[in-house]
């Protein structure tokens, strides 16, 4: 962190800042429903973005995504926002082309912040192969930062969020935890490590992690619903899934931190919701059940496919990823079903 | 009774606070706490239920929910841990951890381990808990010759359970004949709350 810049300040941003599932989808049924036949996916199926068929093998996909800092360094927050936002184009099997600037600044603020956090998100859009093209700044209160995002997909090879079959192994490309994680280190009671393997999983680009991929049958990113939100966002009303917590990449300590209850209030209606649709525990101890509930920024891609295919992906990114030098965790953490009693199945 | 206001606070201060609050005083300590909306009166009350505090909801005002913790007193503390659990008889546990028994020529230690199970269920006294890992899910799951047998002792009331992590691992995850499964943490409170463990 550069010395002269002021630390953000951190009031519990990233996406636990992100309304809660329950909230968001009684708002979004007031809506009218989009009626263009181009339009491929909207936010009908809970979707992470709008795709558009331009022409039989074109399609544009549009995202956006901010929030307030999720850590104290400008730069690296700026990090982190850009790889969230670009993130759902990935998770559509697409390619980033362009990004925008969305930014809320004190307009008394310190602008050498405002620089590092527009630093950090230019040097990961870069680092995307995508271009940087402008924004739009307000003066706020409290600091903004996010991306409104394009890319192009072929629209005949568009990955869903929702269409897992049942025998599918389910993968998750990085370690869960980073909102707990957070919320220690933001109380200073973070151990050595947990922040740094946080901050090293939320400002890795999912880029890698979807070109590895190969023909998967349903592809999310995991944000501000926990990996349980997004499951039951994959699984519909179709299917059901074991979840194996021997299985779960963890960012390290983060189980005894949920033990000592440094939860955000994003964890909580993640919980509620979550148990309210079908989620149940098989005996698992508490600080592994909150692991599933915690709201993740820039959280890892959750792929539903076949089991062969799922062995050959998880090793394949494991070397894509000790060849760049990172060291995160991705596995197979469990299985699609049929649909059964219960729509997740924890043990 | 002291008050805690922690209104203006977002998750996880309130629980973190009060926690600190509660640890630092003597057991039996009630605290008020404030709390300005209903997520950290949920936070709240899940902790306290986790910890054993007692618990209980106060009014609510709009922006403000008051809540009341109490830690367990002393004596309740004590008796609620290492009290040794009451039983007459010993608990008989199987850890079978491979698909063979003894080591040599696996076409001999897979019939050996077929026998085993199968001496089992015609033993004088049957275990309580057979439990299955690493290689030992290939005697729970179709193609085992054992299914049989398993069956006999899982219908007679003794807990048959394979390890989950195990099944997937090997890709017999949707092949499962026999019992249920079962995590590590539960493989781990019943190997320890065991008075005889039997590995064949």
């Amino acid at each position: 962190m550069d010395a002269t810049i002021a630390p953000l300040f951190c009031s519990g941003g990233g996406c636990t800042a992100k309304l809660g599932p329950r909230a968001l989808s009684r708002v979004l049924s007031q809506l009218p429903a989009p009626t263009d036949p181009d339009l491929l996916v909207g936010f009908a199926s809970s979707d992470d973005a709008a795709v558009l068929r331009l022409t039989d093998d074109l399609a544009v996909v549009s995202t956006l995504d901010f929030f307030p800092p999720v850590v104290a360094d400008p730069y690296t927050f700026g990090q982190i926002a850009a790889a969230n936002a670009m993130s759902d184009v990935w998770a559509m099997g697409g390619r980033v082309r362009t990004a925008l600037n969305i930014v809320a600044f004190d307009e008394d603020g310190d602008l050498n912040q405002l620089g590092a956090i527009l630093a950090g998100g230019a040097e990961r859009v870069a680092a995307a192969g995508a271009s940087l093209a402008g924004g739009h700044s307000i003066t706020g209160d409290g600091v903004l930062y996010g991306l409104s995002v394009t890319g192009t997909v072929d629209p005949r090879h568009l990955w869903r969020n929702d269409t897992p079959q049942p025998g599918d192994a389910l993968v998750l490309t990085k370690p869960l935890g980073v909102g707990i994680a957070c919320a220690a280190h933001r109380l200073d009671s973070a151990p050595p490590g947990a922040f740094e393997a946080a901050v090293a999983s939320m400002t890795e680009l999912n880029l890698r992690a979807a070109e590895l991929l190969q023909t998967p049958h349903a592809v999310t990113d995991v944000t501000g619903f926990g990996l349980a939100g997004h499951l039951l966002e994959m699984l519909g009303t179709d299917f059901s899934a074991t979840i194996d917590t021997l299985a779960l990449p963890l960012i390290p300590h983060v189980r005894t931190l949920a033990e000592g209850f440094f939860l955000t209030a994003a964890a909580q209606r993640n919980r509620t919701h979550a148990e309210a649709n079908g989620l149940v525990f098989d005996r698992v101890p508490f600080g592994v059940q909150e692991v599933l509930f915690d709201a993740q920024t820039s959280g890892g891609l959750l792929v539903a496919m076949p089991r062969p295919d799922a062995d050959a992906y998880v090793a394949a990114l494991a070397d894509d990823r000790a060849a760049s030098g990172t060291r995160l965790a991705a596995s197979i953490i469990g299985t699609v079903t049929e649909r059964a009693e219960h729509t997740i199945l924890v043990r | 009774m002291q008050t805690l206001d922690l209104t203006g606070k977002s998750c996880p201060i309130p629980v973190i606070e009060t926690k600190k609050a509660l640890e630092a005083s003597a057991p039996g300590t009630t605290f008020e706490v404030i709390v300005d909306n209903p997520t950290s009166v949920e936070n709240l009350a899940k902790f306290a239920s986790q910890r054993g505090y007692g618990f209980v909801r106060g009014s609510d005002a709009p922006g403000e929910f008051r809540v009341q913790l109490t830690s367990p007193d002393a004596d309740a503390a004590g008796s609620a841990e290492g009290a040794p659990a009451a039983s007459g008889r010993k608990v008989r546990v199987v850890a079978v951890s491979s698909r063979t028994m003894g080591e040599g020529d696996e076409r001999l230690g897979a019939t050996l381990l077929k026998g085993f199970l199968y001496a089992l269920t015609e033993a004088d006294a049957w275990p309580d808990s057979v439990l299955f890992y690493n290689g030992g899910a290939y005697l729970t799951t179709e193609g085992s010759e054992s299914i049989e047998d398993l069956k006999r002792l899982e219908d007679a009331g003794v807990q048959v359970l394979t390890c989950g992590t195990c099944l997937n691992h090997y890709g017999l995850g949707d092949k499962l004949a026999v019992g249920g499964v079962s995590n590590m943490y539960t493989i781990v409170e019943i190997l320890s709350a065991a008075d005889l463990i039997i590995k064949p």
